[in-house]
């Protein structure tokens, strides 16, 4: 599969990962966010954001609970709470704004 | 992916009407190369796969004499046939137990057996070719190797040795599942399913003592590649990382705390789940589960306790002693391999843990067996022990319980529908499906008394449920199902057991209060 971006295009597994990450821009991000019946508002991207930038310090997206206490300290208790990550991501926080931050979807028991 | 529609939950089990081959289109992504060397097979479909298949065929009926006996004594009485939880959810023929096995028996008989030889339309033997491939890794990825068709069997025919055999031969070829061979090769170079490396690992361990503390105002730790701990706990990556999982991990940790004894995690050894057993490759569960023998005798411990791992725990109870045995190197004076149920219990039984149960007053609860702790192990030194000690425990730390219908608990109990390596999106549409008879009997425990959670002892049903009892509310109707009515048993012990020395109310505020103040400085 490959997914086309300003007349580029850039490989992705089947469910629409992208194959390489450090092909990931922002308007990538946005036509995965697309594929995904989502439009990238601010919240999404602060989410988005600490991904990408926890990934480069752990090789691995956070654990959910690690993701909403980092929201929460940032933008306000009233947001580090997985109700909230799950109404910008409905698809799970872990797997579907992995796909827009362009990681690797987590593996395993999950 | 396709869409599909949710079963509809009904008042009483109803078998369905068979339709054919309606989950034909049911297939994994298939693994590529480098999923599948490192666990030392084929990248891809190999050249002459059919004289291989048929080689590895014999190879298997030549070690597992269980698995000609199985392909052999099948008489055809039917009694399988409506106990499958993917039958049940499909209504596709091929999903009855008899005739998952067939699949593969079918060429058995036509390579294997006198009359399949010479005769073989007369005995259901066929040749093997592509289309049987394509076939066996469809139907044989709608199977969770749970084993309750073989609890109803007259000769104990066991589903999943079939399953596990044609997966193995499978992957012997070349054609390997993407899900289960992607993890398998992640635990050989980085220690766990999840792909967890030992700084994140370290982070959230570090993370999760910070949020206990907050909670009881004690340091209660979750020591990582301490040497010479008593205890070296093994659990499912997915309890660093998914919900409610990790809620069970800190009821590890609290426990233990409470307990004095010292533990540790290994970071190399940071997996307790072993994927090999769902792929039927013997050597690949040793390699795994070598990892865990090697971690031990590097750290000293005395003893290894398992977190909640259904298949895990089935590895290590049944396999464990001809895989990486003798435990010589561990204490003798405790069971190898332990469980963290019977180590709770086990303070529990000698009232060394102060619960206040009220804590979990909110909560009505029932109890899901998972497939492998019940029927291919026991907790305990009693027989049944597998089913009375996690009862015991919810029992012990919450005051309202509820069982679900008997004929779907215990050794009878359903798949959870993610179950033996199935737990991936691609095969969304078997989940959902396979997962409608736990749902019925969940449904009629909610409807009828109330229930709001169900307790789980395995991170593969605690991710399964999670995911997928949405999909069963009515639309337009109140939601009824949601993914936090799930928890680990291990959480409910954490809400009820009061620590040593916990803080509560000012105190406690006045202790978070001093450890963000020191944060900050």
């Amino acid at each position: 599969m490959a997914l086309e971006v300003d007349g580029k295009s850039y490989e992705t597994d089947e469910e629409g990962y992208l194959a390489d990450l450090s092909q990931w821009t922002q308007p990538i991000a946005v036509a995965l966010a697309k594929s995904e019946n989502l439009d990238m508002t601010d919240s999404h991207w602060e989410v988005v954001n600490f991904l990408r930038s926890y990934y480069e310090e752990y090789q691995i997206a956070p654990a959910v609970r690690v993701l909403t206490k980092a929201i929460g300290k940032k933008l306000g208790k009233d947001k580090g709470n997985s109700k909230y990550l799950y109404e910008l991501f409905p698809y799970g926080p872990a797997k579907q704004a992995c796909k827009i931050a362009g990681l690797p979807k987590p593996t395993g028991c999950v | 992916m396709a869409d599909f529609e949710t079963p509809k939950l009904k008042e009483y089990p109803v078998i369905p009407n068979l339709v054919d081959d309606v989950m034909k289109g049911s297939s994994p992504f298939i693994a590529k190369p480098l999923h599948n060397e490192p666990l030392g097979f084929p990248g891809e479909l190999v050249e002459g796969w059919k004289d291989k298949a048929i080689d590895k065929m014999e190879d298997l009926l030549g070690k597992y004499r269980g698995l000609q006996v199985y392909l052999d004594s099948c008489v055809k009485c039917g009694a399988c046939t409506d106990k499958c939880h993917y039958f049940l959810g499909t209504s596709d023929p091929k999903n009855m137990p008899v005739a998952r096995q067939d699949l593969l028996r079918s060429v058995y008989r036509r390579y294997f057996t006198f009359a399949g030889k010479y005769f073989p339309k007369l005995v259901g033997a066929r040749d093997l070719d592509k289309g049987v491939i394509d076939e066996w890794y469809s139907y044989f990825h709608q199977c969770s190797q749970c084993r309750r068709c073989s609890v109803f069997c007259p000769y104990g025919i066991d589903t999943a040795e079939i399953s596990m055999a044609a997966r193995e031969i499978l992957d012997t070829v070349g054609v390997g599942q993407k899900y289960c061979n992607e993890i398998i090769a992640k635990v050989y170079k980085i220690g766990n399913n999840l792909g967890l490396p030992e700084p994140a690992l370290k982070m959230t361990l570090e993370d999760l003592e910070e949020e206990i503390e907050e909670e009881t105002g004690l340091p209660v730790k979750l020591p990582l590649d301490v040497k010479g701990a008593d205890i070296m706990l093994i659990t499912p990556s997915a309890d660093f990382f998914a919900e409610p999982h990790i809620d069970g991990l800190k009821g590890y940790a609290k426990v233990f705390h409470e307990a004095g004894i010292s533990w540790t995690i290994s970071s190399y050894a940071s997996e307790a789940g072993n994927f090999g057993m769902f792929i039927g490759s013997y050597e690949n569960m040793q390699q795994i589960s070598t990892r865990i023998r090697e971690a031990a005798i590097d750290l000293g411990v005395k003893r290894i306790v398992h977190g909640e791992c259904g298949h895990a725990w089935r590895v290590a109870y049944s396999f464990w002693n001809t895989l990486i045995g003798p435990f010589d190197f561990l204490d003798p004076n405790y069971p190898v391999p332990q469980h963290i149920c019977e180590f709770t219990y086990d303070l529990i039984k000698k009232n060394k843990l102060n619960i206040d149960k009220t804590q979990n007053d909110h909560r009505t609860l029932t109890f899901h067996d998972s497939c492998n702790v019940a029927r291919a192990t026991r907790m305990g030194d009693k027989p049944g022990g597998q089913f009375d000690i996690p009862r015991a425990i919810i029992k012990a730390v919450c005051n309202n319980y509820v069982e679900m219908d008997p004929a779907t608990t215990k050794e009878a109990t359903f798949c959870c529908g993610g179950g033996g390596g199935l737990l991936t999106d691609d095969l969304m549409e078997i989940r959902v499906k396979g997962a409608m008879p736990r749902m019925e009997a969940y449904n009629e425990v909610v409807e009828d008394y109330g229930v709001t959670n169900l307790a789980c002892i395995c991170a593969i049903c605690k991710s399964q449920f999670s995911k997928v009892l949405p999909y069963f509310n009515e639309k337009g109707a109140p939601q009824k199902f949601s993914m936090d009515m799930v928890v680990s048993v291990h959480q409910l012990v954490y809400d009820a057991l009061v620590l040593t020395g916990q803080k509560f109310g000012d105190e406690l505020d006045a202790h978070v209060a001093a450890m963000e103040a020191a944060a900050d400085d």
